[in-house]
């Protein structure tokens, strides 16, 4: 059986709460049955707004939502079969753990065998097996986290919606648990949506990421595609680090441009730029730039250093580089030594291609 | 160096030692902060209880008055009537009584014991001036029949302790009767029953009322964006600071016959104008009234609970596929329990022992056990009554206490 490619289905949706300001605009959005897609985006940007949507807790001011074809909108959150993992997990305070996996089997009205024998397999999913009399109060941050997944996922919901579950976890913890629903999720196979602000988690656990800005999705693609390739400079800027210069389109022809700055001139990879004349910013990701390239690369230009610090697995460096002093390069650690020294003149070098001139801010 | 080596401080003195000294600084300060509201308490209520209590069962008055009249009795079995020693002993005591111009209080004392004592003690002071000394049992025994009658001896016994319980098996319609069995009093004196059996029924029913209204009160101020939920809160509030004797006055105004309400029954049609329903003066008076006046008692606890609820479990609910009611009788019900048990608690409590509004608005078919006490100390001026009430009522609420922590738990009360 073929996946279906548009299991989840936002069609031109607006949302609005005060009818003044659109929080969600034209949201267009095809999740494939299966797939793991997170909603990337700064706070207020709409994501969490999407999310509830689809979740039944909010309508769209106008548009649809599709599940697997059927329109959702005036279906209350309860009939939708919709699983959920809140912020702050939500778990019920007065039930065991147990009583918590139960309740959505016991509202179904679920013989009291299969409900046993579900728990069971859900808890063990997750590695709480025995901590069923447990209340949630004993858990830890972890392990509560981890009942709200399972709790989500114990009724065999066709979607589960994910909303900033590990914002409340430590640094370790969460690292931890992103590779852990990572694999639940490709052991059972299940639709997952994903909200976070956090870029890592993103391109850690998601098949596809959607960027959202300013109610709208700005790009929808995988986690490679979108560190490589981003289509415009807010998703160059809000994903990884990057290196941007302003400047204006001198002359554009086979697929790549000339770029003219306040001082000196750079050749790109023209992105959202058609003729001469445009003004652009030029994205370059800190780990394209090399020192010393000893292959030929297109550009080349010398910049000074204005800054070292040293990160254990690589070294940071500051440069001002062609009036830019925010130029950063991330120095592997394995590198030779270089002459990377407070004040000291270096070659840089980049292939044209790795430069995207994208909108300007 | 040896692990027993004492560590010293730079004084000198061992380090254990000067701890323990610092902390029993701290620990007298930390006494001394508090003595005051410790004292206040034992002035203002420790002391105060002890003293209804020693009152309820004090019964020395009698005892007082008839020191050898008492002394001679010891010796008494109370099967027939007592021997000269006893009568000369009465006769003593009566008349130093007389003299002192005392003798109407051993009246009243013995009348409660014994009906129709109060005119043979009266005849007695007037006759035992011309009293011949020796054989006093024949003289008093001339002076009334009833003197003959070992009854009334045995009334002047029964008040020899020092201590009655009396006054408690009174305030439950029962006394001790002539032969010193506990016994009920006659079915049309069995007022205090139907006092204690109002009062409970009210401070129930003003409790459930109060629940019934707090509950969806409460949640809204819990769930309302902050501007609307203070204004609500303010109008909540606004009765706790009003006085409570305007706010009962202000449901006369609006209850009694020509009152705001009725006038407005009938103004649209829903009762006739000379029809009017009382709506006072009796036991709605007192739900009415009481029920507002308490409100805010639940409204507050509950809405502190409320407060920590996140609204994220109920979402949580509706997602995990529970109906809206569902939802709400199997996560948000339960989780408010401390606030409705630390409210119906407090409502309760306070409504078992009021006395103002019952008293202005009940009539008298809505008064309480409090207007009883009250009456008795005003009067009646039977104090020892009243204190034996009031240790009543206090031990009831304490049972209730009692009870409510076996079945809810004093620790999953919150009062905000």
């Amino acid at each position: 059986m073929s996946k279906k490619e548009d299991f989840v289905k936002f069609d031109k949706v607006d949302k609005s709460y005060d009818g003044k300001v659109l929080v969600v605009k034209d949201l267009n959005l095809d999740i494939e049955e299966g797939e793991f897609v997170t909603m990337l985006g700064p706070s207020g940007s709409g994501k969490t707004t999407c999310l509830m949507m689809l979740a039944g807790f909010e309508t769209p001011t106008n548009g649809e939502i599709y599940l697997d074809k059927n329109p959702i909108s005036n279906i209350p959150p309860h009939k939708r079969g919709i699983g959920m993992v809140f912020q702050n997990y939500a778990l019920f305070p007065h039930m065991t753990v147990f009583e918590n996996l139960a309740f959505p089997l016991r509202v179904r009205k679920i013989s009291k065998d299969d409900i046993d024998k579900k728990v069971e397999k859900a808890l063990s999913m997750v590695s709480l097996s025995g901590f069923g009399n447990r209340m949630p109060g004993q858990l830890s941050g972890g392990q509560q986290q981890r009942v709200a997944v399972a709790r989500a996922l114990v009724f065999d919901p066709s979607v589960v919606l994910m909303d900033e579950p590990l914002g409340a976890l430590d640094k370790n913890l969460r690292e931890s648990m992103q590779y852990e629903i990572k694999h639940i999720h490709e052991s059972i196979g299940v639709t997952v949506v994903y909200v976070t602000h956090d870029q890592g988690e993103a391109l850690t656990m998601s098949n596809r990421i959607a960027v959202f800005n300013d109610g709208k999705v700005q790009q929808l693609s995988s986690p490679d595609k979108l560190y490589e390739e981003p289509v415009n400079s807010f998703v160059a800027e809000f994903i990884g680090e990057n290196n941007t210069f302003a400047g204006e389109i001198s002359d554009i022809s086979n697929g790549s441009c000339k770029v003219k700055l306040d001082k000196g001139e750079i050749i790109a990879n023209p992105i959202s730029v058609k003729s001469v004349g445009e003004k652009t910013t030029v994205s370059i990701r800190p780990e394209r730039a090399l020192i010393n390239p000893k292959n030929k690369m297109d550009n080349n230009q010398k910049g000074k250093i204005e800054e070292v610090i040293y990160h254990g697995d690589h070294t940071r460096v500051r440069l001002n580089l062609l009036g830019n002093s925010e130029f950063i390069l991330k120095v592997p650690n394995s590198s030779q030594n270089l002459d990377i020294k407070l004040g000291n003149e270096i070659n840089i070098g980049w292939n044209s291609h790795d430069a995207r001139a994208l909108d300007p801010k | 160096m040896s692990s027993e080596q004492k560590i010293l401080s730079t004084d000198g003195i061992p380090l254990e030692e000067s701890l323990k000294q610092a902390e029993e600084k701290n620990k007298v300060k930390a006494f001394l902060l508090v003595t005051p509201l410790l004292l206040f308490l034992i002035i203002t209520y420790i002391i105060p209880i002890a003293d209804m209590f020693s009152r309820s069962i004090d019964d020395k008055m009698v005892t007082n008055m008839l020191p050898k009249t008492y002394k001679a009795m010891e010796q008494w079995d109370g099967k027939e009537l007592p021997p000269e020693e006893v009568f000369e002993a009465f006769y003593l005591d009566y008349k130093i009584l007389v003299e002192n111009k005392t003798a109407g209080k051993l009246q009243t004392q013995l009348n409660y014991e014994k009906n129709g004592f109060k005119s043979v003690l009266k005849k007695l002071a007037r006759k035992q001036k011309k009293f011949e000394e020796g054989n006093y049992k024949e003289q008093i025994m001339k002076v009334h029949k009833r003197w003959r009658n070992v009854d009334y001896w045995r009334a002047i016994k029964r008040r020899a302790p020092a201590y009655t319980y009396s006054k408690y098996l009174k305030g439950v319609d029962m006394y001790s009767n002539e032969e010193g069995k506990i016994v009920q009093v006659s079915e049309d004196r069995r007022i205090h029953r139907i006092l204690w059996s109002r009062t409970l029924e009210v401070a129930f029913f003003v409790t459930l009322f109060c629940f019934l209204m707090a509950y969806p009160i409460a949640h809204l101020l819990a769930t309302l964006p902050m501007k609307y939920s203070n204004l609500l809160m303010i109008c909540v509030l606004l009765p706790f600071w009003t006085s409570l004797l305007v706010r009962t006055a202000s449901w006369m105004i609006l209850l009694q016959q020509q009152g705001l309400v009725n006038d407005f029954f009938v103004w649209i049609g829903l009762v006739a104008d000379d029809n009017r329903p009382e709506m006072m003066y009796n036991k709605t008076g007192t739900y009415v009234a009481m029920t507002q006046i308490l409100l805010p008692f639940m409204v507050l606890p509950l809405y502190s609970v409320m407060k920590t609820i996140s609204p994220s479990l109920m979402r949580a609910g509706k997602s995990l596929g529970a109906t809206p009611g569902v939802a709400f009788f199997k996560i948000y019900f339960p989780l408010t329990i401390p606030g409705i048990g630390a409210g119906c608690l407090l409502v309760f409590i306070l409504a078992i022992g009021y006395y103002i509004t019952p008293a202005l608005v009940g009539g008298a078919s809505g008064t309480l056990i409090s207007n009883q006490i009250a009456y008795h100390m005003k009067s009646t001026l039977d104090w020892s009554f009243a204190s034996a009430m009031g240790l009543m009522l206090l031990t009831g609420v304490l049972v209730i206490y009692w009870i409510y922590n076996k079945l809810v738990g004093v620790d999953n009360i919150k009062l905000g």
